[in-house]
């Protein structure tokens, strides 16, 4: 694809801290180049405002390569902008021309406050996984690779799933700002292996009550969480989480 | 919601099935007969007067559920979006359920009105009965024949029917992924089934009144 490069308006969300009101804020960026990520133009246009001696925008990023979740812009009405099975820093500004505007907003859901400007709190996602997102196992030596045998389909099931890498799209593209989409990639990833077997019931129903407490909306299988997923968790996890809810709320205690 | 949507499906194929005895009025000529005879069956049979009183209960808890979930995730969202995910994400029909449910109760409450307050208790529009094989029972389907000569009320008819086509097609599979089911051949099969349903069930309700009010029947 050929090089070019671009001037840019930006409409920001702008908010002091998680109590202030909050607006948008125009702002310009010229000569930006087809190649940069979508995160590098931010980091343009915020050497750009502390020169002038001003608040640069404070927004989450970490890895910059797609892996760890934490990025996190509603890009011009989509959930990490409008390439499909991307997040916000492995967009590319080709995506845009010269003389467009972009509207940034923060994921927005009651559940994931927003601490600052694009910044938001998702400790929700956190303490669903403190409730039952793992396997209690004593760690020891590493067991054989060939100890455990595990179906090649429900293996390769259960990697598409544990994909999720829990940014939080998936609840600010759905209108109910549900969490099942990312709980499911969760639970169905452990649920397909042997190694989750011991404490699948027990799993699913203390994540879906933390869930549930996180103020989260409840799932209408709309498939907007599906549609807008960087690592394309397929909404039939949801599926697969609400048969393992109804099988282990039958026979909880 | 799943569960009382899949009772509501059920009952949606019985109402159909019963219904489309009008139109055996186009092939015999027999002036609404094989209806009234149906009609009369499903009136007077105790169980399924029973069945009605569990109906009505599905029904109402169909839809107070409905509205609760309706205004509880809204308000998950206290700050909304400058621009809307919109249809890039999912169908209208699906974020609209709230919306195209209400427009079948506005449909429900007139439909009721029609035809199960004369049947149950006025009698309104049934005063003369007509007797098959010396058994006396409602016209049903003469009163059909002059409650649809109004053009406001297949305007309506059209409504709730096209409306629950809509709700349909997003309820259907919907229901079936709420209830687990995440099999992928079976999730393929409800899928077809579910928008086929939906287009062929309203189609042949939507055909009842007009084809009393164009005088195809009746
Ligand atoms: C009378 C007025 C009605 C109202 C107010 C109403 C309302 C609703 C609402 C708000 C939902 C919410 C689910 C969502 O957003 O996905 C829903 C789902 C559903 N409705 Fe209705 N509805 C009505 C009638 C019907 C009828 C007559 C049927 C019959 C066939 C039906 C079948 C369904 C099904 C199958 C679902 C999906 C359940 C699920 O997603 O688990 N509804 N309805
Ligand atoms: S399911 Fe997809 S959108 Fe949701 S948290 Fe995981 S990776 Fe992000
Ligand atoms: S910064 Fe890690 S996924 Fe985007």
């Amino acid at each position: 694809m050929e090089h070019y490069t671009m001037n840019l308006n930006l409409k920001v969300w702008r908010q002091k801290n998680a109590t202030a009101k909050g607006g948008f804020e125009n702002y310009s960026v010229s000569n930006i180049s087809s190649e940069m990520s979508f995160l590098e133009m931010f980091d343009v246009l915020n050497e750009k405002l502390i020169a002038e001696g001003k608040e640069p925008i404070a927004f989450d990023h970490d890895c910059r390569e797609g892996i760890c979740g934490m990025c996190s812009m509603y890009i011009n009405g989509k959930p990490h902008g409008p390439w499909q099975a991307t997040t916000t820093c492995q967009l590319h500004m080709r995506a845009f021309k010269d003389g467009d505007t972009i509207v940034v907003e923060p994921w927005r859901a009651n559940a994931f406050p927003v601490v600052k400007d694009l910044a938001v709190d998702r400790g929700a996602f956190d303490r669903i996984i403190q409730a039952g997102g793992f396997v209690s196992v004593n760690t020891g030596n590493a067991v054989d690779g060939n100890a455990l045998p595990i179906e090649k389909d429900k293996a390769d099931a259960a990697f598409y799933a544990a994909a999720c890498i829990g940014c939080g799209a998936c609840v600010a593209a759905c209108k109910n700002s549900s969490a099942m989409l990312f709980l499911s990639a969760k639970v169905s990833h452990l649920a397909l292996l042997p190694q989750g077997g011991p404490e699948r019931r027990s799993r699913v129903v203390n994540m879906v009550a933390q869930m549930d407490k996180e103020g989260f909306g409840s799932c209408t299988n709309t498939g907007a969480c599906e549609a807008t997923c960087p690592k394309e968790i397929s909404i039939s996890n949801i599926a697969r989480l609400n048969q393992e809810y109804l099988a282990a709320s039958l026979v909880s205690e | 919601m799943a569960l009382t949507g899949i009772f509501l499906i059920t009952f949606l194929l019985v109402h159909v099935s019963i219904n489309a005895c009008v139109f055996a009025d186009l092939f015999v000529n027999d002036d609404g007969e094989m209806f009234n005879k149906a009609a009369h069956f499903m009136g007077s049979t105790v169980l399924i007067r029973i069945m009605e009183v569990g109906l009505f209960g599905g029904i109402i808890l169909h839809i107070v559920q409905g509205y609760l979930l309706t205004l509880e995730n809204r308000s998950k969202r206290s700050v909304g979006y400058a621009i809307n995910y919109g249809n890039g994400g999912s169908k209208w029909y699906s974020r609209s359920m709230g919306l195209l449910g209400t427009l079948i109760l506005i449909f429900l409450v007139l439909h009721l009105y029609h035809f199960w307050t004369p049947a149950r208790f006025t009698h309104v529009g049934l005063e003369v009965p007509v007797v098959y094989n010396g058994v006396e029972m409602h016209n049903m389907f003469l009163l059909m024949k002059t409650t649809f000569i109004s053009p406001i009320v297949i305007v309506v008819y059209i409504m709730g029917c096209v409306s629950l086509a809509w709700h349909l097609a997003h309820g259907f599979q919907s229901a079936f992924r709420t209830i687990g089911v995440h099999n992928k051949k079976y999730n393929t099969l409800l899928i077809s089934l579910g928008y086929g349903f939906s287009v062929i069930i309203p189609f042949l309700f939507i055909l009842m009144p007009l084809s009393f009010h164009f005088g195809w029947i009746g």
